[in-house]
């Protein structure tokens, strides 16, 4: 298995291109953590469980993505500074097919 | 004044254990939480989820692990102040700590342990730009006393269980209830969901749906509230009330102010020995803390907790010797008489 490469833009504007492992059982969120893109504790507060959007990210390239579960459009639905192209990066898994995905971090709420 | 051995903040996972190890050392405990119950986020987050990494526990409910650490401190007889933050600390004199809660009550001990994980859970306000001017002028983020909305025009916000409960409890106190989510779901059981749909019906409940509150007016209490539906149009509704149930999210909140090395959004502590903060006699156990390597896992937490008993008991019993002595061989002695040992050995010759 091999890396891909994302684009994230972190919630102060500035654009990071990092390699993330397709190997490692990933998710976007925690491929944010691991490269400290946002400071701890303001990203990935319920662990991953959908459960807060604390990794709420805009989607800026046209991937496609997997369907939004049923815990990710209700935490959407309650969700701040939601628009149509957000997504809870703990709910992304990272495979082959994101190879040049771009996102933004949400602001914090 | 509550006097005890341990202040624990924090009644989650590693602050109850913590009571238990405590107590296998003479040493009582009380705890204060911001949450209702104990249990923390695994009470108040995620009941039904089952943990697979509890040592000794291939599955474990977080809602069952909670239940059994209450158990097993019983015997321990902790004290909880529950429902109320931790606001401020005093150092006496004597090295001694007094903690002041929400009601202003006092927490006084030799030692404080913060177990206090994410922080404390306070709700998720919406951005509505002028909605803390209308705080306690009609704008409400937890129903204390329904009483309050007694022939009144209430609207609530959210589409989770406590936005359906409390439209469904209201709507027969409230003159009228209205409930505005952003989508047509809801998540909650099953129940009030179908409760509210027939509530609906009845004219009891006004539901607006996709729709959003984007604007609150009045003169010195609340009296419109805006809404956006999804084709962008608004709509004012007269409103006496209007409460947000937009969930919790913790903030690490007033102990952030006390004094300690802050590090990550987390405590910075002694990891080489006892998980003592820069302040000695402050300890910090379990997610609110970090060191080199830190993971923020209930089973390190366990570890912390017990480090942080052996330390305290030092600092408590300065003089006294000790060694720690397994539960197999010293069994359980509660606080309350109790007493759960191994059963002795039958020794009989054979014939």
């Amino acid at each position: 298995m091999r890396d891909i490469t994302i684009t994230i833009t972190d919630r102060e504007g500035v654009s990071h291109t990092i390699e993330a492992p397709t190997d490692m059982n990933m998710n976007l969120m925690e491929v944010v953590r691991s490269y400290e893109l946002a400071p701890e504790g303001t990203i990935g507060i319920c662990g991953g469980m959908a459960m807060c959007a604390s990794c709420q990210c805009y989607v800026e390239s046209d991937h496609e993505l997997p369907e939004k579960g049923d815990e990710e459009e209700a935490m959407l639905s309650e969700a701040f500074f939601v628009k149509e192209n957000s997504r809870l990066g703990c709910q992304i898994p990272i495979t082959p097919d994101l190879e040049g995905l771009k996102i933004t971090l949400a602001p914090e709420e | 004044m509550i006097k005890t051995d341990i202040l624990i903040i924090g009644a989650g996972p590693t602050g109850l254990f913590a009571v238990f190890e405590a107590g296998l050392l003479k040493l009582k405990c009380h705890l204060i939480d911001a949450l209702p119950q104990p249990g923390g986020q695994l009470a108040e987050l995620y009941p039904k989820k089952p943990i697979y990494d509890i040592p000794g526990f291939p599955e474990v409910l977080a809602g069952d692990l909670v239940d059994n650490l209450m158990k097993q401190i019983e015997p321990f007889q902790p004290g909880f102040t529950l429902g109320e933050r931790a606001e401020t600390i005093e150092k006496q004199e004597d090295g001694t700590f007094i903690v002041t809660s929400t009601s202003g009550l006092k927490h006084h001990a030799p030692v404080v342990a913060i177990a206090g994980g994410l922080g404390s859970f306070e709700p998720r306000k919406p951005l509505i730009p002028n909605i803390q001017q209308f705080e306690d002028k009609g704008v409400a983020y937890f129903i204390r006393n329904p009483e309050v909305y007694r022939n009144k025009k209430v609207v609530i916000a959210g589409g989770g269980d406590s936005a359906l409960d409390w439209s469904i409890f209201l709507s027969e106190i409230a003159s009228e209830v209205t409930l505005v989510h952003r989508r047509n779901e809801f998540r909650g059981a099953l129940d009030s969901v179908e409760k509210v749909q027939e509530l609906k019906k009845l004219g009891k409940i006004t539901l607006i749906t996709p729709a959003e509150v984007v604007g609150l007016s009045g003169v010195n209490q609340l009296e419109t509230v805006v809404l956006q539906k999804a084709d962008a149009s608004e709509q004012a509704l007269e409103a006496d009330a209007f409460i947000p149930l937009f969930g919790l999210s913790p903030k690490l909140g007033p102990i952030a102010d006390w004094g300690l090395e802050i590090e990550k959004n987390a405590i910075k502590v002694d990891n080489t020995l006892d998980y003592q903060t820069n302040i000695p006699g402050i300890y910090a156990i379990g997610d609110v803390n970090t060191y080199p390597g830190k993971l923020k896992l209930i089973l390190c937490g366990f570890h912390e907790a017990t480090m942080m008993c052996q330390s305290a008991y030092q600092r408590i019993h300065p003089d006294k010797r000790y060694v720690m002595k397994y539960t197999t061989v010293g069994g359980v002695h509660g606080f309350d008489g109790s007493i759960k040992e191994a059963p002795k050995a039958v020794v009989k010759s054979i014939d």
